[in-house]
């Protein structure tokens, strides 16, 4: 089928996109070259220095940016893993299947930010349950906020809690569109479950797999809101996040022009990084 | 053996059961609590631990003048900004993604696949590269702090989600349906609207259960381009965050701003069993 009516159906979509886009990057470029901050408010230009300062001059950045791949790769891995058991868990025959299937799912639903406003009362380190329940087993108060390495797990653990739920949700959908016979020839084989897993669900799901995954990294890729209220990438710098590092510079320093130079950076490397990322998965999973 | 696997099982399931309810349950014990029971010591059981009272509750909608907190207003701008952006993304992904999945496109070295890419790809900008940009061209415009600039916004966040659930719920109706609808004498247009879409029903349902999601939970966009005229809801809660944090008409309104949305767990879960769903999260 091939007719001249396809543009229609493509264009309005396509040029709404890029339409509203299409600004936005091309400004971002243009003031990465500039100096615009709160003493010259301008569209000046100064060539390449926002990008030597960046790579010579900026270990903040960096660091921020390691900090931002160890919480999202190890958040993702955790929701992976969980996400991946609970849905075996729930994809055959249990006692109360649905409820349980629903309660899963529920974290993803809300939003994260207001959540997370929650987990700050619940964390909290005199007021909070954890340390208090904590307390009558005789063990700490724990530093849940205040510690810079603990902080860290804390913010692992409201990640976990939130979207964990999105990755079950795929990986339940991937296992409930498997073909049947495979399993019925293992049965009939007499595989165990154990082996079953390795041998015919696992390589099954690996396309499955390898999309949620990428979809995840993807999303975790951009954790801004939970460190924005939960420590405020505290204390000190130690769960600050490139994001958030951008936002401190560009909107509370007003340094616009470094700012979209950050921005501009952090972009190439997320897509350039996140392409690596699907290939190798795409080696490793899919064994042919 | 296969015992102590069942009994690992339930033990699991019950665990993180249990860790999902909790932030749940914490919050609707501290909405009832007033200053004392929140600050003495940490109380969890009404009636055993403490008094409870509905003051948290009932702030929500008294005026901000008489010390209220007033969520309503910004409850209902949410909603506009969420249902309307969803709409058009919808609308607008919808369409794309029936052409990306019947028609070919060719352009230089562009494909279907890399035009498909290219809405998909949209979800790895990162907010805060968008942020300030978006602030300078909305204040450009005269948009910002208005619904309408952040009705613009959302559609980059939501359009790609509803191209990438429909290209490949697309690609499961069988093509046979609207070649026999066009040798019937349909055109196009008429093919698209009379036979594929009423037969894309649960794919449209899903795609706008996630525009809706992702509406919905964003924060940042909304922190970000809007101030005092037009507030939604996740930025209204977390201003209650700052200064003396008065617990309990904190958790009483994220409770009721998370409480729409989990109707939609229902709804998932639905679509889930009937099968619906695994055809279109592929």
């Amino acid at each position: 089928m091939n007719f001249k009516h396809k543009y229609v159906f493509l264009f309005p979509g396509l040029f709404v996109l890029i339409g509203i886009l299409i600004f936005p990057i091309i400004f971002t470029i243009r003031l990465s070259l500039s100096g615009w901050n709160s003493y010259t408010p301008e569209m000046n230009f100064i060539g390449i220095t926002n990008y030597i300062r960046l790579f010579t001059d900026d270990p903040r950045f960096w660091e921020s940016f390691f900090r931002l791949s160890f919480l999202s790769v190890s958040t993702v891995i955790l929701q992976y893993i969980i996400g991946f058991a609970l849905a075996l868990m729930v994809w055959r025959e249990i006692k109360f299947k649905r409820f349980f299937r629903v309660i899963f799912l529920i974290p993803m639903m809300t939003t994260p930010v207001i959540m997370t406003v929650i987990w700050r009362t619940f964390f909290h380190e005199s007021l909070g349950p954890v340390n208090d329940l904590l307390g009558h087993f005789g063990i700490g108060p724990i530093l849940w906020l205040s510690d810079p390495v603990i902080a860290k797990f804390t913010v692992i653990i409201v990640e976990v809690w939130q979207w964990t739920p999105f990755m079950f949700l795929l990986l339940l959908a991937g296992l409930l569109s498997l073909p049947k016979e495979p399993f019925l020839a293992a049965a009939i084989d007499g595989a165990s479950s154990f082996r079953k897993f390795v041998y015919v669900t696992f390589p099954l799901m690996a396309p499955i797999s390898i999309g949620a995954i990428i979809i995840r990294l993807i999303e975790a890729s951009k954790i801004m809101d939970t460190v924005f209220v939960l420590t405020s990438g505290g204390p000190g710098t130690a769960t600050e996040t490139s994001s958030f590092y951008i936002y401190i510079k560009g909107l509370r320093e007003f340094q616009m022009g470094y700012a979209a130079t950050l921005s501009f950076t952090y972009l190439v490397i997320m897509i350039i990084s996140l392409t690596i990322i699907a290939k190798v998965l795409t080696k490793l999973m899919i064994k042919e | 053996m296969e015992k102590l696997y069942k009994f690992l099982k339930y033990t699991f399931i019950i665990l993180w059961t249990v860790f999902i309810v909790a932030p749940f349950l914490w919050a609707v014990s501290t909405s009832f609590k007033d200053f004392q029971s929140v600050n003495s010591k940490v109380t969890y059981i009404p009636w055993l631990d403490f008094e409870p009272t509905l003051e948290g509750w009932r702030v929500l909608v008294k005026s901000p003048a008489r010390g209220g907190v007033d969520i309503v207003e910004p409850y209902f701008n949410s909603i506009f900004v969420t249902c309307t952006a969803s709409l058009i993304s919808i609308i607008l992904g919808t369409l794309a993604a029936y052409a990306l999945s019947r028609f070919t496109f060719k352009a230089g070295f562009v494909r279907n696949n890399d035009i498909t890419f290219f809405f998909i790809s949209q979800r790895i900008m990162p907010p805060i590269v968008l942020s300030i940009p978006f602030f300078i061209f909305l204040s450009t415009i005269g948009l910002l702090d208005s619904l309408l600039g952040l009705v613009v916004v959302y559609i980059v966040l939501l359009m790609p989600i509803a191209v990438w659930i429909m290209v490949d719920f697309f690609n499961r109706v069988p093509k046979e349906l609207d070649e026999t609808a066009l040798i019937d004498g349909c055109n196009p247009y008429q093919a698209f609207y009379k036979v594929v879409l009423p037969n894309s029903i649960p794919g449209l349902i899903v795609a706008g259960m996630f525009c809706i999601i992702f509406g919905w939970i964003d924060f940042f966009f909304a922190f970000i381009l809007t101030f005092t005229e037009v507030q939604l809801l996740p930025v209204k809660v977390v201003a209650l965050n700052s200064s003396i944090t008065p617990w309990w008409s904190l958790s009483a309104s994220a409770l009721i701003s998370v409480a729409p949305l989990i109707i939609v767990a229902f709804v998932v879960e639905r679509y889930l069993s009937k099968g619906n769903l695994s055809g279109a999260l592929k």
